[in-house]
């Protein structure tokens, strides 16, 4: 899940008598579990509410790729780099899929990376932590890649058919990564003292931003009501927190590592993993900028383009030249 | 068979060296579908790899592995055109080297699919399909490029300016050559150029680009006699977990 905090965009949920009567249909439509297509009406505030919600995670494939780019010109075997450049393809192609669901609502790529590259856009605040040893491979796949899915699968219910079927398509690619990913750790929690040390503080710094993708308590999620409604969004922060936490103990456990917090422990009443809340002035911190990879981050990203702009211009212009060419054969 | 496995070795560090390069890429490329195309190119190289380092392991008979022949040799033990080391430059240096490198590697894998070693044959057979779709690739983005705007034309001249000195080495012969064209294993390199040329010389005409006069080239890649200063600082990066943690499996 590469989408945070989005600010739905109208505060509160309509209530029936406030609809008009094609919102009244709208919502009849979402409430039978319909598919909401790209030429359908739609309120405004949906179509809104949306092009955030898939621009974000749009951005977040692609900036995602550089924490992990980090490490394929260092990945120690070459069945390891193959693998680690196969997923940062993965995700790539991921970003290229959700601008392309961005573009059935009506948004360009271009104005979606432009609002990106001005700031008015966000991407997940996971990717503004750094990947300092080779276990950080493993544990995005592992963790990030597992967080994503767990909220991933529930957004294969989600309302807008587009966004809905590039889900079911992104969940089965990301489980492979996740899969890749544990075992990439495994085989170091496994192997030498230097290696279970590397995976043991890769699990501890990410284990706290890990949980952070979910967003913010339910408490304080202002702008779930509505996305709820209109099922853009179809389970709460703090559910899919716990399922992503209920699936992932057992699995430290059985790496043999030690648990990345304290807190952690089974509770038979609820039949759920306790755990302890994560520093959320740390993922305000993040989320307003401040984070540890914010600045560069973007700053790459923004390099690119710049960068990439006589080459964009280039093919453009050739493009054209072969169309008036082929224009004037006719 | 030594001459076999410097043959393997050159096959393999070519693709090795070249797929660690475009890999530099990730993240940073002009648009989302060159980040995919690169990384699938980088994908496809070091695929290569494992197959010819993996043979070439297997031929040499003294238990080392692909990873470990990659990981393992200092640089005077790669045998890699110098093409492949250079710098990444701007895109369109990337570009050209790849087209110039694809070129090449989609001729001799071609000849190298009637190679009298099956297992050569074989990998040639696999690895040409790809090399057939990365010159289609390589050679539009070339044309696209080079007879684009002013400045696309002027970066591409410059890109071709400074890697055609680096050509010439992917033809050079030597008694390695010479046993593997007498075991009817490889072609002689020489005899792949005037193909090389045509295919070359078709693309850059279409890119509206003008090849260098002089036909002056570096060598000592392929020999390991002597790479350049850039090759270190590669294999630093490519080899540094492996050196760091000796023994340890990933």
């Amino acid at each position: 899940m590469y989408a945070q905090m989005i600010k739905t965009a109208r505060s509160g949920v309509k209530s029936r008598d406030e609809m008009t009567d094609q919102e009244r249909e709208f919502q009849d439509r979402i409430d039978r579990g319909e598919k909401i297509e790209p030429k359908d009406w739609m309120p405004d505030d949906y179509r809104a509410t949306l092009i955030r919600q898939i621009g974000q995670h749009a951005h977040s494939e692609v900036v995602g790729q550089l924490p992990e780019g980090n490490w394929i010109t260092r990945a120690p075997t070459l069945e390891r780099k193959a693998i680690l450049l196969a997923k940062v393809q993965d995700e790539a192609g991921h970003g290229l899929y959700l601008y392309s669901a961005a573009e059935t609502l009506g948004e360009s790529r271009d104005e979606l990376v432009r609002l990106l590259h001005e700031g008015r856009m966000k991407y997940s605040s996971i990717f503004n932590y750094p990947t300092l040893n080779w276990a950080d491979i493993g544990a995005v796949g592992w963790l990030v890649d597992g967080a994503a899915i767990v909220n991933q699968v529930a957004l294969q219910r989600t309302s807008y058919g587009p966004y809905s079927r590039a889900m079911v398509r992104i969940c089965k690619e990301e489980s492979f990564h996740a899969r890749q990913g544990y075992h990439a750790i495994m085989q170091m929690a496994f192997g030498t003292p230097e290696q279970k040390k590397q995976a043991q503080d890769a699990v501890n710094r990410l284990w706290f931003p890990a949980i952070m993708m979910f967003g913010p308590n339910d408490s304080e999620s202002t702008h779930s009501e509505q996305s709820m409604a209109w099922k853009i969004k179809v389970k709460s922060n703090d559910e899919l927190r716990q399922q992503f936490v209920d699936q992932t103990v057992p699995q430290i456990e059985y790496l043999g590592l030690d648990l990345p917090d304290p807190g952690i422990k089974w509770n038979e009443e609820r039949g759920h993993y306790d755990f302890s809340d994560p520093d959320w002035t740390e993922f305000f911190d993040v989320i307003k900028g401040n984070g540890p990879c914010n600045v560069d981050r973007m700053q790459d990203r923004v390099n690119a383009w710049e960068d990439g702009a006589w080459v964009r211009d280039g093919l453009l212009a050739h493009a054209r030249k072969k169309a008036a060419r082929q224009h004037a054969a006719e | 068979m030594d001459a076999l496995f410097q043959f393997l070795l050159r096959m393999g560090d070519n693709t090795l060296v070249l797929g660690h390069r475009v890999s530099e890429w990730c993240g940073h490329s002009p648009i989302l579908e060159e980040d995919i195309a690169l990384a699938n190119t980088a994908l496809d190289m070091i695929g290569q790899t494992q197959l010819w380092l993996g043979l070439a392991g297997e031929v040499e008979g003294k238990g080392r592995s692909a990873d470990d022949l990659a990981f393992l040799r200092d640089a005077w033990d790669f045998r890699n055109v110098l093409l492949v080391e250079l710098p990444n430059g701007d895109f369109g240096q990337t570009m050209m080297r790849q087209f110039l490198f694809d070129a090449w590697n989609v001729t001799m894998l071609g000849r190298l699919m009637q190679s009298s070693d099956k297992r050569v044959a074989d990998i040639a057979e696999k690895a040409s399909k790809e090399a057939a779709y990365h010159v289609e690739r390589s050679g539009d983005t070339v044309v696209g490029l080079g007879d684009g705007t002013e400045e696309s034309h002027a970066r591409m001249q410059a890109a071709l300016d400074y890697l055609w000195p680096y050509v010439g080495e992917m033809f050079e012969s030597d008694d390695v050559d010479a046993a593997m064209v007498e075991a009817g294993i490889s072609p002689d390199p020489a005899s792949l150029r005037g193909e090389f040329d045509e295919l070359v010389g078709r693309v850059l005409a279409e890119a509206t680009l003008t090849i260098p006069a002089s036909p002056y080239a570096h060598k000592g890649g392929r020999t390991g006699y002597m790479h350049t200063e850039h090759l270190g600082h590669l294999l630093a990066t490519m080899q540094w977990l492996q050196r760091a943690y000796p023994g340890a499996k990933w």
